[in-house]
């Protein structure tokens, strides 16, 4: 554990007196998404890691930003706590920053939200080569604008995040997972309604003709419920590794040579598209591989009250995130230039023209 | 300002503009006349006021967009308006600007059950969401004090919160998707059916932007299932640090009750006197634990919870049995504001939160200064999510003791700040607490937000002088950071154009 803050603050200085650019890296582990981008130089983050402080009864911790997603869970499950959006840790090598700049959640993400949503505050370099902090580390704080939350998705294009505040959650008493066979028409519909009731679920996604389900909270609250929701459930050794592996993106589908990722209307009629498919987060979440038209996937995207994202292969020197329309695309443009007003971080990371 | 109402500039601008403005809305809903635009000069904070130059009430977006291209034209600032409730002055006119009500757009657009999200209009209230989803055993989480009349545009703007956010979450996290129109006129949407979208989070950075950024039309909020049941446990205890340790060790424990509220010696006595809740008067400090969830969980963790107080040293503990019950024993806290108002001619309520854990410490160092300035204080707190509510009490009659107040409620924001916590957990900053923004923000920081709102208003027409305080005044406030001078001319010498204190 160390802090690198003061080489950081000295590495962008010098990037942005000589106006050159800079490519943000830590763990490396999420190299193949976003927009393959040229720099003048590289800054490395991976060495900026610790845990700053964590005090379990307030339900807060801070991390400097390379600090490892596995090292953060370590600290909280000592104190039975969990990171709640349970973000990729791929191989152990996922950084907070990064998991925050990617705005990245796992099966839980729709009951207790994003990783963004975790966000309590966020201390970054801007291109200014200033340290400012904004957020905070109490669970509420309306003061100023968040540009905390407004990093995530940015992909590393409004400055470089040296410390991250989040809050944590308590881990859930007791677990069950339910396993239902069905179509993926039915699977969505299934999960729709499920999730309309207050019941504990706190995670459901269909993948090859197969429904699972979560449960978790009070024990007699998921005992109750698994008991009503019927289905077979699964062993717990083997449905932790189930859901871990969602987590991590492990499936057979996300290690295709091309994997879109939509982000829709969780009720969305099934998507005419061929291959194979994983649906995530209760239907708000789908997954499908193969060779499509980048157009034709928007134009579905669309329909389904979404977006969509070339997440991983295919040319990425073309855009592979959902298209903006141009007013919004000159919005962030000065939102950019706000933080960073010679364009030095990740250009061209997230859209070709930011 | 005064003087500027009468000048003749000022009387040819408001004819000008509510001319242009009457040519595409019904002249009924164009008020420029002193008598009608009264209503209209303050928020919920009615310590700071302003005539408008003029109030204008579209009912269409169409109309809007032309209001704010009109504006933009004549560089007239604008302040959008909702139900007014808002707490930080935030909604208060620009002495030279236009009010843009958005009260007309008062309808629920649409209901998805199966998605469990609504599209609505920005002027419907926060409590008519969760009325018209109820039918589906929907409802809108966020729960501000304020839900039955505050509307859901002004929650996006300030980021409201509520009694349940430790569990459910502030706006920002229950909201899908929000259409607003920029100072230009030009309508954007962020968001969409979807939980997230590509690139950085515009809607974060949207919500809780006071005003500053764009005007809401429309929004979609997410709708969660009623929970089958809901009980809270009423315990009292005889001094306030064994009630703090009480709520971290309800956390400890793993539970995160849907609400979690605190309330001291004399909240409790005021409130008591009030509602007839049955709270226990001869307590130091009121805990209110709400579970929510299924029967079965309700029922597990009631238990434990009544157990703990028990074990931490309640001298008395009380849990509802049936939905009058609950309904009564909230309505004590609900109605804690109102009870101290009638102990009081007036009282000011601040909105600091802190760590938890520095909850006795931040108590006792308020009723040191509460002897300073001989002005007592009640206090209530959202204790799951270290939101303080300090409400200090005092007649703004008597000279001079609204100053105190005002210093002493800056002093506790700072307080607050130095403990590790924020000035405002959720009424915002407003024109209210422009002048403890740099106890929390470094002149970078504070520039940084200048150079965020000119990326969406250029111009600086929406709601200026609000939210962000100048450079030059941080700086005047850093050099009197230490002086406890009364800042008796505050409210006199209040500059509506640039929204600075000169102190």
């Amino acid at each position: 554990m160390s802090d690198l803050t003061n080489e950081l603050i000295s590495q962008v200085r010098e990037a942005v007196d000589a106006k050159e650019t800079l490519a943000i890296s830590a763990g490396g582990s999420k190299v193949f998404m976003g927009r393959q981008i040229e720099t003048d130089r590289k800054i490395d983050v991976s060495g900026h890691t610790g845990i700053v402080s964590y005090q379990p009864v307030e339900l807060v911790m801070t991390a400097r930003a390379g600090t490892t997603l596995a090292e953060i869970e370590s600290a909280l499950a000592e104190n039975n706590q969990m990171l709640a959006c349970e973000p990729p840790r791929f191989n152990s090598k996922a950084t907070l920053g990064g998991t925050l700049a990617a705005n990245v959640s796992g099966p839980g993400r729709p009951w207790f939200g994003s990783i963004r949503d975790h966000v309590l505050g966020v201390t970054l370099i801007n291109g200014e080569a200033e340290q400012l902090r904004f957020g905070g580390q109490v669970m509420k704080n309306v003061a100023g604008y968040d540009l905390s939350r407004l990093q995530a998705g940015a992909m590393g294009g409004l400055g470089l995040m040296t410390e991250i505040s989040l809050k944590v959650l308590p881990k859930p008493a007791t677990t069950r997972t339910l396993k239902f066979t069905m179509d993926q028409a039915e699977a969505i519909q299934r999960m729709n309604a499920m999730s309309g009731q207050p019941k504990p679920i706190t995670a459901a996604y269909w993948n090859n003709g197969e429904l699972f389900v979560r449960l978790a909270g009070a024990a007699s609250a998921v005992d109750a419920t698994a008991k009503s929701w019927g289905g077979d459930e699964l062993a717990p050794e083997i449905a932790s590794v189930l859901w871990a592996d969602l987590q991590d993106q492990k499936p057979a589908i996300f290690n295709e040579s091309k994997v879109w990722r939509f982000s829709v209307k969780s009720s969305a009629d099934v998507l005419p598209i061929e291959g194979d498919s994983l649906i995530n987060w209760g239907g708000a979440e789908r997954w499908y591989a193969g060779d499509h038209d980048f157009d034709r996937m928007v134009t579905l995207a669309e329909s389904a009250g979404g977006q969509v994202s070339l997440y991983r292969g295919g040319n990425r020197t073309e855009e592979v995130l959902h298209p903006v329309n141009p007013s919004l695309q000159t919005l962030q443009q000065r939102i950019k230039a706000s933080v960073d007003p010679q364009g030095i971080f990740n250009p061209g990371r997230a859209y070709g023209w930011l | 300002m005064q003087s500027a109402v009468a000048s003749p500039d000022r009387v040819a601008k408001r004819q000008r503009i509510a001319q242009r403005f009457g040519e595409f809305i019904d002249s009924h809903y164009v008020i420029s006349d002193s008598e009608t635009l009264k209503p209209y000069e303050c928020d919920g904070l009615s310590a700071y006021c302003e005539e408008a130059l003029i109030v204008v009430l579209p009912s269409t977006v169409e109309q809007a967009q032309k209001v704010l291209k009109i504006c933009h034209e004549e560089n007239v600032p604008v302040v959008a308006r909702g139900a007014g409730t808002g707490l930080c002055a935030g909604a208060m006119p620009h002495g030279d600007g236009v009010v843009l009500s958005m009260a007309k757009f008062n309808k629920i657009l649409e209901i998805d059950t199966e998605a469990r999200a609504a599209r609505v209009q920005p002027g419907v209230r926060n409590l008519a969401i969760s009325e018209a989803a109820g039918d589906y055993n929907l409802y809108y989480g966020p729960d501000p004090s304020s839900q039955i009349a505050c509307t859901i545009g002004g929650n996006v703007a300030e980021n409201s919160g509520g009694v349940h956010c430790l569990k459910y979450g502030l706006t920002v996290h229950n909201l899908l998707s929000v259409q607003f129109l920029t100072m230009e006129g030009e309508l954007l949407t962020i968001g969409s059916e979807g939980l997230d979208s590509c690139g950085m989070d515009l809607m974060a950075l949207f919500t809780g932007s006071e005003g500053l950024l764009g005007v809401v039309t429309e929004v979609r909020v997410k709708l969660l299932p009623k929970p089958e049941r809901a009980q809270v446990v009423v315990a009292g205890f005889d001094s306030v640090p064994k009630a703090g340790d009480a709520v971290g060790e309800i956390i400890a424990k793993g539970i995160i009750p849907g609400g979690l509220e605190m309330m001291d010696g004399f909240a409790i006595k005021a409130a008591e006197d009030f509602a007839k809740a049955g709270y226990p008067v001869d307590a130091q400090a009121l805990l209110l634990c709400e579970v929510d969830g299924t029967d079965e969980e309700v029922a597990e963790h009631i238990e434990a919870v009544e157990t703990l107080f028990r074990e931490l040293g309640a001298t008395s503990v009380r849990t509802s049995q049936s939905e009058d019950e609950r309904a009564r024993l909230w309505a004590g806290r609900k109605s804690a504001f109102p009870a101290v108002g009638r102990i009081s001619p007036d009282y000011y309520c601040m909105d600091g939160t802190i760590p938890r854990g520095q909850l006795t410490h931040v108590l006792l160092e308020m009723q040191k200064m509460s002897e300073h300035y001989g002005l007592r204080v009640a206090n209530v707190f959202h204790a799951g999510d270290g939101n303080l509510h300090p409400l200090i009490l005092f007649d703004a009659n008597v000279p001079g003791e609204l100053e105190r107040t005002e210093e002493f409620g800056g002093k506790i924001l700072e307080l607050c700040v130095e403990v590790g916590g924020c000035i405002t957990g959720e009424h915002g900053v407003g024109y209210e607490k422009l002048r403890q923004m740099p106890a929390q923000f470094s002149d970078s920081e504070i520039e940084q937000f200048h150079k965020v709102k000119r990326a969406f208003d250029a111009k600086e027409l929406l709601n200026p002088g609000k939210g962000i305080p100048t450079l030059r005044s941080c700086q005047e406030y850093r050099s009197l950071d230490l002086d406890l001078t009364p800042n008796a001319q505050v409210t006199a010498n209040r500059n509506a154009d640039a929204g600075e204190f000169r102190v």
